[in-house]
């Protein structure tokens, strides 16, 4: 039954799609950058050399194919070699490759260069998530943040049947780095699980995030604006649910989101303070577990089978509290079980290890609050 | 049988169940040391593939030691056997340079990197500061997740004594060689039989060394980079070492057995041949890994 | 040198029954096993694909769940690279080398089934965990066919170290079938077949033989290191113990860049034969094809950081890389020139076969076009883990090598049944197969530059149209499978019998041999003038 739903539905939607989804894209975007315009240069230039190599290789072949043939009453010729013509098209084409290395070589150049920064940030990627923070080099500002899909419903076959299908499906986060334009910005790309890669198109940066490694790279945003992009390296389950949010902001504007940011931490410090009720903690929770752990713990608390366990009816969601709040902040080592003390602050703590007491049919029945995470950690 | 050695004729061995016996000998044992190393305790297929590996082993090669003294083989055979075995010496070449590249690439070029050269000034500056990028490294990046050795193992005492060694039985083997050739059976047996006692004292010394570098040096598996490439490399060579000794011994039986005629000794040969190339290994194990 | 067999006491009797297959020392019947081996994968690995374009048919997820997706990923990438393509060829060789070079058989025929015997062995451990993933109990290897560390070593499932052990077999099999192919070529051409008069398909084996004896082993060697880590404590991909994840992809791809040439030189041998044939002229450039096939051997050494562009390596290295690997378009190109210079002023025909020779030039040189687009650094960064890569190798393998077997399967089929196939439908299965297959994989270009990167079960919205119309040309392809497999059934069964030659224009030792060849090829070496 479930199957001939989706059948139909795919059926409509090869009707529908025409209109509803106009305007695609065939080729490379020529972005916003000094890299993703030289990229983009010089992928034209190699398309239209590799277009016309092709126009005669295959014109010569398609002339031979029709005229040559027995049906024809064509009789073979005996010639079997031609050494002036062996020259000719193996110097030709290595001269043709020179023509090519030239700009390839000074586009790459301008690129590797990521002296004089303005600012820089680090980027590190998390199973699957990213990480950016703004306290490194020149101009720090003690800012981070972690970055998640805006729609964590979607990374699940049994959840994702009713996403809302909007132009930036699969492309939105919920906190997006922000960047001031006109400014060189360094970029520091590590990772803390396996290897990312950190790409956005428009700005011709793609950028493997190694474990244990800093990769360097840079980008100077001319204008404002929103700018997409995603995770390009095979991270495991969630790869394709790791969308990159930039925005460009003019130098004011990025001035007051710098500002707004830091209201934002004290008023999350002071919140970690006050006592909270159960129902605040199970509202909060339900969000914190749906960014962070239903990835691998699924919404309904189920895991997947072999692979991430089972929270419903757990040994440790429903037994002793502090072992469940160590298991979720120092993780467990050699597994996917992160350490989330230092990804998560203490009130989402809190909240989500009494959600997962508490949901699904759990029933603890007990809490927990931000000052007994501090105090665990 | 009767076709002695004729030239003239190209030979085809029957359909032969060893391939197929090996297959499943193979599927046993990796099958069985998957469930080992994963349940802690020792599966059960385990052994069972191990002893089907050994029944291959003889088997085979006993098949191949009936036809040989039936004479089966003309010099074609013979050509096809050592076109064989030198390439399959090759691939285990090929198979040492996977460890040694990665030593090389270790010992070059992440060493700097974690120190802070080329492009990764700040992989330094960041993660590892109190990285000190001397080899070999006697404090890991991390040195609470891989605790690294007290010491670098040196080059001089043990190591050097089992480069003597194996030098020496590079030598003793071909001198069996040339006595093989000459027909004079007595020598043969006689440094044939010193070889593998050289084999032997050999692989005695490395457990030796071994024991020393767990109980002493705390150099382990898991003491970070140096002592994984350190084990991996002379602990595949030690396996390799341990084959070849094996061969060697066959090889004396058969001699003593007189299998061997001046003209006709390929197998010898070739275990000949394969000794010397972990002899060859072994020489670069003592420059690149122990003396340098 | 005149010859009889001598197969111990019963001469030149067909063993029967199960135990003919089970303990063949033959090299048709191990040829055989072979190419059915890689077709029957071809059909799993391909269900794979079905799979993964079922649901990439409209964005949301529909069918599989995203870690089922990963897993569906990485065996069809495994089971097509080493399952179908590498065993394909081997088989071609099996049955070919020998007749092509005037032996008897191969130079080592125990092994020879050995090497076979292996397969069914490693690729039984690999889909086994795929149905244990399907039963619930852990997951298959969900990696990708390139199993990158540290994703699959600390974070690998616990089938990882089955998956290892799997490919130590599959190495085995490829290193121990390669020495056999040397062996034989080097010591069983019959006298007066010199080096030079070899036919091109043999000479491409004989290079690509040297190419798995070198990598191989390299791949053994870096399973072996995450082996190690996963269970011993080594550290060589782990920065925190002074290794690096890089390392891993440095020794993935020194075996891996090679390996895509070892799936591709046998094709370029099959193609070198066929041409001529229909065009029914000599090859051009007999000695220039020998050389060019060498120089890109040689060459696929040193480029395998091409792979690696977005790792970071300092910008020397980048240049490196960039400048060797267009190098390659050289030697390549040579061959694609003298492919149509033979066809040029030639009495053509278009029998199955060649039209399946000459889709693969056209669309093996498209694929190599994009290939000489992402060696170029800069645009790669912009190329690299989307979709047009993986058009790109798709256009080299499936179009390419897949093709290039099919090709080979129409052309030899009357020469190993003695039957000829039907060619009516074999046209069909061309035309078929041709145009889904560039309905399926041409459209991946677009979405690939518009900038949707591979390995994922789900997409955004700009991408939809074009996935579309790729899965519909995927089940078209698929299916007109089935047809290729009805032609080779009724052609074993039965049909027109062939004759000697079998094509007018075919030239060299095999087609001297009746159709279908006696047990023992050559059991009197031909002499060759
Ligand atoms: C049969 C397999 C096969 C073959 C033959 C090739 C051939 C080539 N490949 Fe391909 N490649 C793969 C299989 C293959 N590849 C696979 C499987 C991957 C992906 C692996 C993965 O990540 O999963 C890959 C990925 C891959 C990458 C990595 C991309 C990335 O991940 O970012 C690169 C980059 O340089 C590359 C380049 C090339 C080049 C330059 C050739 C050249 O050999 C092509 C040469 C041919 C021509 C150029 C056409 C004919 C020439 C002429 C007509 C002459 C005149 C032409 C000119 C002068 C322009 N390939
Ligand atoms: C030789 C190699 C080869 C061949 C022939 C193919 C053939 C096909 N490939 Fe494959 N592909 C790879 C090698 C190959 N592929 C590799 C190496 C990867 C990379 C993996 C990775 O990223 O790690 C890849 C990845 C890959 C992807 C990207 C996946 C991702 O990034 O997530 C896609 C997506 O569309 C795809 C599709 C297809 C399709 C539709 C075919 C079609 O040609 C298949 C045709 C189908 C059939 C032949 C099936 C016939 C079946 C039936 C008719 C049904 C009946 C079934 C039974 C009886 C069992 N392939
Ligand atoms: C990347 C995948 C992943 C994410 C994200 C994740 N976990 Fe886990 N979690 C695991 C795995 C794998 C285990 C099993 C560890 C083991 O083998 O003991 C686990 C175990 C647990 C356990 C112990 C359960 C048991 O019965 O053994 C709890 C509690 C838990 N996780 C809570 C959380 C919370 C809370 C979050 C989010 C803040 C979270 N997890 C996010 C993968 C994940
Ligand atoms: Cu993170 Cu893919
Ligand atoms: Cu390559």
């Amino acid at each position: 039954m479930r199957a001939a739903i989706r059948v139909a539905s795919l059926l409509s939607l090869i009707f529908t799609s025409g209109q509803a989804l106009a305007g695609y894209q065939m080729n490379l975007s020529p972005g916003v950058t000094t890299f993703s315009q030289g990229a983009y240069e010089i992928h034209t230039l190699v398309l239209w050399i590799c277009v016309v190599i092709g126009t005669v290789v295959f014109g010569a072949m398609i002339y031979s194919i029709i005229t040559h043939r027995k049906s024809k009453g064509a009789v073979a010729a005996t010639f079997d070699d031609n050494t002036t013509i062996e020259i000719v098209w193996t110097v030709v084409p290595f001269i043709i490759l020179i023509a090519m290395a030239i700009p390839a070589t000074r586009v790459l150049l301008a690129m590797e260069d990521v002296s004089n920064s303005d600012m820089s940030i680090k980027i590190t990627g998390y199973q699957w998530k990213w990480h950016y923070d703004y306290n490194v080099g020149e101009k720090a500002e003690d800012i981070s943040f972690f970055s998640n899909i805006s729609t964590p419903d979607a990374r699940s076959l049994a959840t994702s049947m009713n996403v809302v299908k909007d132009e930036n499906y699969l492309l939105d986060v919920d906190n997006r780095m922000v960047v001031p334009v006109n400014k060189k910005v360094r970029l520091l790309f590590t990772s803390s699980d396996v290897i990312h890669a950190w790409w956005v198109p428009a700005f011709g940066v793609k950028k493997d995030t190694i474990p244990g490694f800093i990769n360097e790279s840079w980008i100077n945003v001319p204008e404002p604006g929103v700018y997409r992009g995603k995770c390009a390296e095979l991270c495991g389950t969630n790869h394709g649910f790791m969308p990159v949010v930039v925005e460009a902001k003019s130098e004011e504007d990025y001035a007051a989101w710098v500002a707004s940011q830091k209201t934002a931490a004290a008023d999350v410090a002071a919140s970690a303070n006050k006592t909270w009720t159960k129902d605040e903690l199970m509202a909060k929770g339900k969000t914190a577990y749906a960014t962070n752990c239903a990835a691998c713990h699924q919404a309904n608390g189920e895991g997947l089978a072999g692979v991430f366990p089972g929270l419903k009816g757990s040994a440790i969601a429903i037994g002793d509290i502090a072992r469940h709040i160590d298991v979720v902040i120092h993780g467990v080592s050699g597994t996917a079980m992160a350490a989330y003390a230092g990804q998560m602050n203490d009130v989402d703590l809190a909240a989500v290890i009494t959600y997962e007491r508490n949901a699904w049919g759990n029933n603890a029945g007990d809490m927990v609050q931000p000052s007994d995470i501090k105090a665990a950690r | 049988m009767s076709s002695s050695n004729n030239q003239d004729v190209y030979f085809i061995p029957e359909p032969s169940k060893w391939p197929v016996v090996g297959t499943i000998a193979l599927t046993t044992s990796v099958i069985g040391a998957v469930n080992t190393i994963h349940s802690g305790e020792l599966s059960l297929l385990l052994p069972v593939g191990l002893l089907l590996i050994a029944y291959l082993f003889f088997g085979w090669f006993g098949a191949v030691i009936k036809e040989s003294m039936d004479n089966c083989y003309n010099e074609q055979v013979d050509r096809s056997f050592r076109i064989g075995m030198l390439w399959f010496i090759f691939s285990e070449v090929m198979f040492f340079a996977a460890f040694f590249g990665a030593l090389f690439y270790a010992r070059i070029i992440v060493m700097g990197w974690l120190g802070g050269s080329s492009n990764n000034a700040m992989t330094h500056e960041l993660l590892w500061p109190a990285f000190d990028a001397v080899w070999p490294i006697l404090t890991n990046p991390d040195n609470v997740k891989y605790v690294a050795p007290a010491e670098k193992m040196g080059a001089w005492g043990l190591p050097a004594i089992n480069t003597a060694v194996l030098l020496a039985s590079s030598v003793t083997v071909t001198i069996a060689h040339h006595a093989l050739r000459a027909g004079h059976r007595k020598p043969l047996i006689m440094w044939l039989a010193i070889t593998v006692a050289l084999g032997i004292g050999f692989l005695f010394l490395q457990v030796e060394e071994y024991a020393h570098a767990y109980s002493e040096m705390g150099l382990t598996l898991d003491s970070g980079i140096y002592g994984s490439t350190f084990f991996i490399l002379t602990g595949f060579h030690g396996f390799h070492v341990t084959m070849g000794t094996l061969m060697l011994f066959i090889m004396l039986v058969r001699a003593i057995k007189d299998h061997f005629t001046p003209e006709k000794h390929f197998a010898f040969e070739a275990v000949a041949w394969y000794w010397h190339f972990v002899d060859v290994v072994w020489l670069g194990l003592f420059i690149f890994v122990y003396w340098l | 040198m005149s010859a009889v067999i001598e197969a111990h006491d019963h001469h030149d009797h067909k063993p029967t029954g199960i135990g003919r297959w089970l303990f063949s020392t033959n090299h048709k019947d191990i040829g055989t096993m072979y190419l059915w081996f890689s077709f029957i994968m071809f059909f799993i690995g391909g269900a794979m694909a079905l799979v993964i374009r079922a649901e990439l048919f409209q964005p949301g997820l529909q069918f599989v769940e995203p870690e089922f997706f990963n897993q569906m990923t990485t065996l069809h990438g495994l089971i097509m690279v080493f399952g179908v393509i590498m065993p394909g060829f081997v088989g071609l060789a099996n049955w070919m080398v020998p007749m092509m070079i005037g032996a008897p058989d191969m130079a080592l025929p125990r092994m020879n089934n050995w090497s076979f015997w292996l397969l069914p062995g490693a690729f039984g451990i690999l889909i086994a965990s795929l149905v244990m993933s399907m039963m619930g109990m852990g997951s298959a290897p969900n990696f990708g066919w390139t199993f990158y560390a540290p994703l699959s070593t600390t974070y690998g499932p616990d089938s990882t170290d089955y998956f290892i052990f799997s490919v130590h077999m599959m190495g085995l099999s490829s290193i121990m079938g390669a020495i056999n192919i040397i062996a034989t070529i080097m010591n069983l051409r019959a006298p007066g077949m010199t080096y030079m008069k070899m036919p091109i398909f043999v000479w491409t084996w004989f290079i690509t033989a040297y190419l798995l004896i070198a990598v191989m082993p390299v791949l053994a060697g870096v399973v072996t290191m995450m082996l190690t880590d996963r269970n011993f404590g080594t550290s060589f991909f782990d920065a925190a113990g002074g290794g690096d994840p890089v390392l891993f992809q440095h020794i993935f791809w020194f075996f891996g860049h090679p390996e895509v040439y070892i799936m591709i030189l046998p094709a370029f041998g099959v193609i070198s034969q066929i041409v001529p044939t229909f065009a029914r002229k000599k090859i051009f450039g007999y000695s220039s094809m020998v050389y060019a096939t060498a120089s890109i051997a040689f060459l696929s050494f040193i480029v395998w950081a091409h792979h690696m562009f977005t790792t970071g390596m300092p910008v020397e290295a980048e240049l490196f890389f960039m400048y060797a690997t267009m190098l390659i378009a050289i030697p390549t190109g040579v061959k694609v020139f003298n492919w149509v210079s033979t066809m040029w002023r030639g009495s053509m025909t278009f029998e199955t076969p060649m039209l399946f020779a000459i889709a693969f030039i056209f669309l093996f040189t498209i694929g190599g076009f994009t290939g000489l687009m992402m060696c170029i650094t800069p645009a790669d960064f912009q190329y690299h883990d989307t979709y047009f890569i993986v058009a790109h190798f798709h256009y080299v393998l499936a179009t390419g090598a897949a093709f290039s077997i099919m090709a080979a399967v129409y052309f030899w089929l009357p020469k190993w049944t003695g039957n000829m196939y039907d060619e009516t439908l074999g046209k069909i299965h061309f035309w078929l197969t041709t145009i889904s297959a560039n309905v399926l994989f041409f459209p991946m270009h677009f979405v690939g530059l518009a900038g949707m990167p591979r390995r994922i079960p789900d997409y955004s919205l700009q991408f939809a149209e074009f996935n579309q119309m790729a899965s519909v040309g995927a089940f078209i392809f698929g299916f007109s499978q089935l047809i290729f497999l009805y032609v080779v059934i009724k052609c074993i069964r039965g049909g027109e019998k062939a004759t000697e030659q079998v094509w007018e224009g075919a030239d060299g030792l095999e087609w001297t041999l009746p159709s279908p060849p006696p047990f023992h090829s050559f059991t009197t070496p031909p002499q060759v003038k």
